[in-house]
């Protein structure tokens, strides 16, 4: 098992965390991982993004060039990250932001209104979250268990309810399908 | 019979290379002095510039590192922050401390590092063979400015202890000079205090000594002694700056 | 082993000096490495160690070359552009022979160039960078977990030689984070064999000591210089260090350091899988260099590839270990773009046909050279993604 992921938003949107947390869960499932952010003057400018890997083997490169997955949380990040996926490969969508439909017909996409669901679920904060339910469900790479554990190591003073809220947004985006 | 004088045990009994005249023996035997009656020669690290007082390390007898030109307040943040149980003191002149080394001495100053700092002021480079300094005065002939400091291309000195003395972590700053029996005396209290203020915790301490030198400044001692009052005195007047000795908790 | 924690290079590095008994720390912020001070800033505060902001990289390293003159463990970390500046201080604690720790997290140059990982600054660093004779012990990690453990194997030769250690990485590795343990137990600086060179309090059983790098007497700086070459000598002899994979029965060798040795090493997995030969060399020291082993390596091999991201500098000691006895090839991928493995194995392809596609020559860029500027073919990542 391989997997490059890019995830991709606004800052503020969580996408850098939700990468931390992606590499932990793939720590506690006992893989090889890896994460790498964007920084520097790219940051600045309201978008953020990272490489994350989770492997059966050693990662050689952090920075993933060619994804097998891109969770694109904004607008902007659609035409940035759907040229660089591999054929063949998943987009992760949230569609309460993003209208605009992929070009690309060689790649699996998901259509994930996170934002509504997180405000359903209760917290607009758990969007990003959602869009990683819908990872873990669509790839298998890691279960949503460790992505719930994982949420203990990188979030230590998470309280308990706020973990619940989680699992339940994990949960609502790992219901969803590809299309 | 009782000696009168003898060399303070804190300057090692070898011959200085300094020229006849050149201020800097007197202040080396000042702060021996002042090492030997503060009882602090065994816990002493001294900071050698470069420039004429480059083999300080090699004068005074108590440890001793010899740095970077102008980095002798670096040094001595490095020295203090990790034995703060020393006495540790940097000596320097006016282009290690007022060019190259400007910005670690602003900054050290700044901080509040507790630590001493002696700053001979002859106005020229010396060791390099009379350079205009940032002290050389305006109309003073430099070998680089050999018609004279020309204020419209070169500027004007820098008065250094009035410039430090506006940083509200620098405790004690003072200019002395070494021309006249009175004024070494002066300067010896000065510079005594500087050492005490470290041993109390005080703060940074600074003393500017007025100084000459007849080897570069091409005159015999005695005019330069004339040069030194009237002209350097005018430009760098004696006196406290700043004197907030209080003792501190925990510095 | 203990379980693996997930985290940040720069931080593991950091966590992993104070391990090794580091207890003063001056930086200066540049990125890719601010972390390091941000995490020194509060943490030598709770081992009772001392942390300076200093106003500049120079302050910074001639504050380590006082600390270190005490015999504190001390170190200082920054980025290219910040580690030219610290050469003045670098040179004189190589010439006062003090031990300390410095660690560069490359960066794209010459200049400011860009904050993405380089390795551009290999020369500098294993050719001792300021002025005088003489070198750095250099060790290049390649992963977050060598970053977190190779402070204290730096501090320890450092003081075993009295020669100024280097981490040389790169800022992927700083700014990555993956799965890493400490494969040593905390040092208390206390327990750590005394200095007798230190300066410090004299209670008069010893001379005074006296730290410097100046021998202005006739031939005093000479006698200096060949003392200290002696152990030089000494750390070429015992101190190499290098990691070897698939080597055995290798036609082609890749010789790579850092997070270049990674993107080989999948290029070497991918082309073993098509039954291809390759292996992969790794200096763990680049100064001291794995010379006698490369050499063993060109009796065996058909030939060799160099792979770094600068304009070819680590090739120039591997032809010297190879000694012209077989064909030493460069992948170059300057500017600070990250290595891609499939360029890799165009490479070694490239090498076993003949074929010169993929292999970065200095004179066929002057053939090209009428054409505006050079920009390298990159079949995967296009200009730009990768930060």
């Amino acid at each position: 098992m391989y997997q490059g992921v890019r995830i991709a938003g606004f800052g503020g949107q969580g996408v850098v965390s939700a990468g931390v947390l992606l590499a932990q869960a793939g720590l506690v499932e006992g893989k090889a991982v890896s994460w790498f952010p964007s920084y520097g003057p790219e940051m600045r400018g309201g978008t953020a993004n990272c490489s994350v890997v989770i492997s059966d083997t050693e990662v050689s490169t952090p920075v993933v060039c060619v994804p097998d997955t891109a969770i694109v949380m904004n607008e902007p990040s659609l035409p940035k990250f759907e040229p660089m996926l591999k054929s063949g490969g998943l987009l992760i969508i949230n569609s309460s932001l993003i209208k605009t439909k992929p070009a690309r017909k060689d790649i699996k996409v998901i259509y994930v209104p996170c934002n509504e669901i997180a405000e359903k679920v209760g917290s607009l904060r758990t969007a990003t979250l959602v869009a990683l339910g819908a990872f873990a469900g669509a790839t298998g790479a890691v279960s949503l268990d460790a992505i719930e554990n994982a949420m203990k190591k990188v979030f230590k003073r998470a309280k308990p309810e706020m973990i619940a809220l989680n699992r339940k947004a994990l949960e609502e985006g790992a219901a969803l399908k590809a299309q | 019979m009782n000696p009168v004088t003898k060399r303070p045990e804190s300057l090692v009994d070898i011959p200085t290379h300094y020229c006849p005249g050149c201020g800097h023996s007197v202040v080396h035997r000042l702060i021996a002095e002042t090492m030997d009656e503060l009882d602090i020669r065994k816990r002493t690290i001294c900071i050698a510039p470069v420039g004429c007082a480059v083999f300080a390390d090699k004068y005074f007898n108590c440890d001793a590192i010899q740095g970077a030109h102008g980095r002798g307040p670096a040094i001595a943040t490095g020295l203090k922050r990790s034995r703060p149980d020393t006495i540790v003191f940097s000596y320097q002149g006016d282009g290690d401390l007022a060019s190259i080394g400007m910005a670690e001495i602003v900054h050290a100053a700044a901080r509040g590092e507790n630590i001493t700092v002696i700053f001979i002021n002859n106005t020229i480079y010396g060791m390099t063979g009379g350079q205009m300094a940032p002290t050389t005065l305006v109309g003073q002939v430099a070998t680089t400015a050999p018609k004279g400091r020309n204020e419209k291309l070169q500027g004007n000195p820098i008065n250094v202890s009035e410039m430090l003395s506006q940083l509200k972590s620098a405790k004690y700053i003072e200019r002395v000079s070494v021309d006249t029996p009175q004024n070494v005396m002066k300067a010896k209290k000065a510079i005594k205090k500087a050492f005490q203020n470290q041993i109390d915790g005080v703060g940074f301490s600074f003393i500017e000594v007025l100084s000459i030198c007849p080897t570069n400044w091409g005159v015999e001692p005695l005019k330069a002694l004339e040069f030194l009052r009237t002209k350097m005195m005018t430009q760098y007047p004696l006196g406290v700056f700043k004197d907030e000795g209080k003792k501190e908790e925990g510095k | 082993m203990a379980e693996k924690e997930l985290k940040k290079g720069n931080e593991a590095l950091a966590e992993g000096a104070i391990r090794a008994g580091c207890r003063f720390f001056a930086g200066y912020p540049i990125t890719p490495q601010n972390e390091v001070p941000e995490y020194m800033s509060w943490r030598q505060e709770e081992v009772g160690g001392a942390f300076v902001q200093a106003e500049s990289e120079i302050a910074a390293i001639n504050m380590i070359y006082g600390a270190a003159a005490t015999g504190v463990r001390a170190m200082t970390s920054s980025s290219s552009p910040g580690v030219s500046l610290k050469q003045e201080g670098i040179s004189y604690m190589a010439g006062a022979d003090l031990p300390c720790l410095i660690v560069n997290m490359m960066r794209g140059g010459p200049g400011l160039g860009n904050i993405a990982g380089a390795q551009g600054d290999y020369m500098q660093a294993t050719r001792g960078g300021g002025n005088g004779d003489y070198r750095l012990i250099v060790l290049a990690p390649n992963s977050v977990e060598e970053l977190g453990n190779f402070p204290k194997l730096a501090f320890e030769l450092s003081e075993k030689y009295r020669v100024p250690a280097m981490i040389l990485a790169d800022g992927i590795l700083g700014q990555m984070m993956e799965g890493m343990s400490y494969n040593f137990e905390p040092v208390d600086p206390k327990t750590l064999p005394a200095k007798p060179w230190a300066l410090g309090i004299n209670d008069g059983t010893r001379a005074k000591n006296m730290i410097s790098s100046y021998g202005l007497a006739e031939g005093e700086l000479e006698k200096m210089i060949l003392k200290r070459a002696e152990r030089y000598a000494l750390i070429e002899r015992d101190e190499v260090r290098f990691e070897e994979r698939f080597t055995e029965d290798a036609e082609v060798v890749i010789v790579a350091y850092g997070i270049s040795a990674r993107a080989s090493m999948a290029a070497v997995n991918a082309l073993r899988k098509e039954g291809i030969k390759v292996g992969l060399l790794r200096p763990i020291t680049l100064w001291p260099f794995p010379t006698k082993k490369i050499a063993q390596l060109a009796d065996k091999c058909k030939a060799m590839l160099c792979a770094e991201m600068s304009l070819g500098q680590m090739i120039t000691d591997v032809k010297l270990a190879v000694n012209g006895k077989i064909p030493v090839h460069l992948y170059a991928k300057p500017g600070a773009f990250f290595p891609i493995a499939e360029d890799i194995e165009t490479a070694v392809k490239s090498i076993l046909t003949g074929k010169k596609d993929f292999l970065f020559n200095l004179s066929d860029l002057a053939e090209k050279a009428d054409n505006t500027c050079h920009k390298p073919e990159n079949k995967i990542c296009k200009e730009g993604t990768l930060l």
